[in-house]
């Protein structure tokens, strides 16, 4: 069983697709959900609370979803930070890119809100093991 | 423009509304668009680059895209405000991302650039590369859109 008290961090560039990303988690039960509008914002809310997932958007200025995985598994306090990286970008090298980095799954838009909430669960459940 | 164009832009405008916005559009008949007059309300634009290079713009009727922001958002909308044009960015964004995954299946490595957002009647698109594009022209009932596609190989 998922904890669905755990404290999840949307990261896009788009106030309406963290809109939309934090709908669907709610609609998986979550409700501690925190934002940030790109990677630098996220790395700031990362080291200042205690995050249990980020959903990170890949295609954003300042910093990217890749930049932010890089950044946060180069960590140590950070990086066992479980990673989702949610982006348009479905083409092979990417998805090779973002594994190399250490992402924990990928989701490709558009998404459901089951699929949203099945991979969150995923990560979770192997975490626990 | 080559026909293999059509069907993963076609596809991939269907499954984000239909995923994202809980829409099913209808598609009418493709045709060659010679002027750069946009034919909707507020329309995004991608540049494409690769191996195959142009730029892909969606213009939506306000009917059509305050229905379907609104359907993603759970929110009623009525009007084109800020968040109808964040969402007609990441629609074409999204959009693109499909259609080039699925081109990728043909043998197109394509890449996208960050999306731009236009409002106002009779506003206009240039495509990077000039020339006619193609338009698919969609129906849902609240409205019309079109998917306006210019890509050279």
């Amino acid at each position: 069983m998922v904890d669905k008290s755990i404290k999840i961090l949307v990261v896009d560039d788009f106030a309406t697709m963290r809109k939309v990303v934090r709908n669907l988690l709610k609609q998986g039960g979550y409700d501690d959900i925190v934002e940030a509008e790109d990677g630098v914002m996220a790395l700031k809310a990362l080291k200042s609370q205690k995050i249990d997932v980020v959903v990170s958007d890949w295609n954003m200025p300042n910093m990217s979803g890749l930049e932010l995985l890089k950044a946060v598994r180069a960590d140590a306090e950070l990086t066992k930070t479980p990673f989702l990286m949610v982006t348009a970008e479905a083409l092979q090298d990417n998805v090779v890119a973002a594994v190399k980095a250490g992402v924990n799954n990928y989701i490709v838009k558009p998404f459901t809100a089951e699929v949203l909430n099945e991979k969150i669960k995923k990560i979770m459940e192997s975490l626990a093991k | 423009m080559n026909v293999k164009f059509i069907n993963p832009f076609l596809e991939g405008t269907i499954s984000v509304l239909k995923t994202m916005a809980f829409v099913e559009p209808r598609a009418g008949k493709p045709y060659l668009k010679v002027d750069s007059i946009a034919k909707g309300d507020v329309s995004g634009i991608i540049g494409l680059t690769g191996s195959a290079a142009g730029s892909l713009a969606l213009s939506f009727s306000e009917g059509a895209i305050l229905k379907i922001v609104s359907n993603m958002l759970g929110e009623d909308i009525k009007s084109l405000n800020s968040d109808i044009k964040d969402a007609v960015g990441e629609i074409t964004n999204m959009i693109s991302g499909v259609a080039r995954k699925n081109l990728e299946a043909e043998g197109f490595y394509i890449q996208a650039a960050i999306p731009t957002v236009v409002a106002g009647k009779n506003h206009s698109i240039t495509h990077v590369m000039g020339g006619p594009s193609l338009i698919i022209p969609f129906d849902i009932d609240e409205g019309s859109f079109v998917v306006d596609v210019c890509l050279s190989e």
